[in-house]
């Protein structure tokens, strides 16, 4: 029991640890972004379109695809459960709604944390390992500023554009399945999603994928930067990063929703 | 004439002490290094030079004691005054520490692009030069990945030269290179500084490249300095521990019975 109570203790004092130095980490991002000017250590635009390209342009074809799939799915769903009631018509506010809310921001977060996220953190563990890490601190560079700020402005700027992409593919794939049973065109039934659309609904996949952004963000480099024990250390690193992004993403969505649907 | 020999004093570390969690794995180190100087730190694995090397760095901050570089107190400097200092080193790493994502070149350039506003230009020149020092002409497009062992070493080595420091540290420089590679990284050393006038800390564990290279040398052993003196006077110490690193003869200690029973029995 004792033992038992010990465990439990230090299990919560670590997870307070490393909140604590997320939040370290998030703040020394912050200051580089915003202050690094000042410091004639300003964070590189290079390496933020360097990033913002790999994590943003290399995931929009399976952000299409599977945003799309998730549109299909959606509609063969939605027709069959309205058919009983007759209101098969409603399926274009239904995905509409759910996709721009919901599954567009979901799936881009699911997609760039496993992608990105992991490669972030084996990327920056493998620099740990190697002495890189130590090696740009050793010439003047702060890591935080190097390869930190870059990835956190990239993943906020690139992620919610991913997701109206895939709000876009979402709505096509409904609409090509639709149209097909609804015996409407692709074209009308975009133009009446857009109609039933509010701009709020867009604003809070927005939101969400920025804070979608952030988790990833964050629960990457950290891991990365906690690197020890040589490769297997950043295969566990890697695992640890795409495993608690998608966790936080999905229980920060549930949060979000509860809150900006009130 | 205390001033002269301070200025002389490039580093100077007094009563350092530092932790690993409640393993203390250096004990009151106190040593100082001239300028134009080879400081060669020695000792087996786990005597704490790896450590030592990072605090002379400014990598940890220790909780007691003291360093001073070219006469500035760097435990408790600021992150600019750091940054500053940090123009005046230059490191080599043991494993090299290259970028794997940039050319041999751009490795060699980033110290300038982070401390200078020169043009491209004149950094691709600098950076060239540099490689002509270290031998190395005509590798700048190359990627790390392409390269041998004793090539990343001197690349490395020309990465920490570039800014023209005033200190160069040099970790394990001959680690898992053939005899050959590393004899011409020790001229290449001793060369440094000849014509730059460099002062020199490598750490290592190669006895043959020590004696080769040193001005004086520091022998660690378990987080304590046994010596720091002269090739000769580390030659001709009497000190046991220190025979038994030179002559490679394995540590006989002697075993405490009632301390190895409690080791064993956890109690």
């Amino acid at each position: 029991m004792k033992q038992f109570a010990t465990q439990v203790g230090m299990t919560f004092t670590a997870a307070i640890v490393e909140l604590g130095y997320v939040f370290v980490l998030l703040f020394e991002a912050l200051r580089w972004i915003f202050l690094g000017q000042l410091r004639h250590q300003p964070v590189r635009m290079a390496h933020v379109f360097h990033e913002a390209m790999q994590i943003g342009v290399m995931a929009v074809p399976i952000v299409a695809i599977l945003c799309m799939a998730v549109g299909t799915m959606l509609a063969i769903q939605g027709l069959e459960t309205l058919k009983p009631y007759g209101a098969q018509g409603q399926v274009i506010l239904g995905i509409a709604v759910s996709v721009t809310r919901e599954f567009a921001a979901l799936i881009v977060g699911i997609v760039v944390a496993g992608r990105s996220g992991s490669a972030i953190a084996a990327r920056i563990g493998t620099m740990m390992e190697s002495q890189e890490i130590d090696a740009l601190r050793a010439i003047g560079i702060d890591p935080v500023r190097y390869i930190v700020a870059p990835v956190l402005i990239a993943m906020v700027i690139v992620v919610p554009a991913l997701t109206v992409l895939g709000i876009l593919m979402g709505m096509l794939g409904g609409a090509i399945y639709s149209s097909m049973e609804l015996n409407i065109a692709v074209l009308t039934y975009m133009e009446r999603s857009f109609d039933v659309l509010r701009a709020w609904d867009i604003a809070q996949g927005l939101i969400k994928s920025v804070i979608f952004a952030a988790i990833i963000a964050l629960i990457g480099v950290s891991n990365g930067f906690q690197v020890t024990g040589g490769a297997e250390g950043v295969g566990r690193a890697t695992t640890r990063a795409v495993v608690l992004s998608v966790s936080f993403i999905v229980i920060a969505d549930m949060i979000f929703t509860f809150f900006l649907t009130r | 004439m205390t001033q002269n020999t301070e200025l002389q004093d490039v580093i100077q570390v007094d009563h350092l002490n530092a932790w690993y969690g409640d393993r203390q794995v250096l004990k009151d180190i106190n040593f100082s290094v001239k300028k134009g100087e080879i400081m060669v730190i020695m000792g087996g694995s786990g005597s704490g030079k790896s450590t030592l090397l990072r605090y002379l760095l400014g990598l940890n901050t220790p909780v007691s004691g003291h360093i001073r570089l070219l006469g500035k107190d760097i435990t408790g400097m600021s992150h600019s005054e750091l940054h500053d200092m940090r123009k005046n080193m230059g490191v080599s790493f043991q494993g090299g520490a290259l970028f794997g994502s940039m050319t041999v070149g751009e490795n060699i350039q980033l110290p300038l692009r982070e401390h200078t506003h020169l043009d491209a230009s004149t950094m691709q020149i600098m950076a060239r030069m540099k490689l002509e020092v270290v031998n190395l002409a005509g590798f700048e497009n190359l990627m790390p990945s392409q390269l041998s062992g004793g090539m990343i070493k001197r690349v490395a080595l020309a990465r920490a030269i570039v800014m023209d420091p005033k200190i160069l540290f040099f970790d394990e420089p001959s680690a898992g290179l053939d005899p050959v590679v590393s004899a011409e990284l020790d001229e290449m050393i001793l060369k440094l500084r000849d014509a730059m006038n460099m002062t020199i800390v490598v750490v290592t564990h190669e006895l043959e490249s020590a004696f080769k290279i040193a001005d004086r040398i520091t022998v660690l052993d378990r987080g304590e300095i046994l010596i720091c003196g002269t090739i000769d006077e580390v030659r001709n110490s009497n000190i046991e521990r220190i025979h038994n690193l030179l002559n490679r003869k394995p540590r006989q200690d002697v075993i405490n019975v009632d301390e190895y029973m409690q080791r064993l029995t956890g109690k």
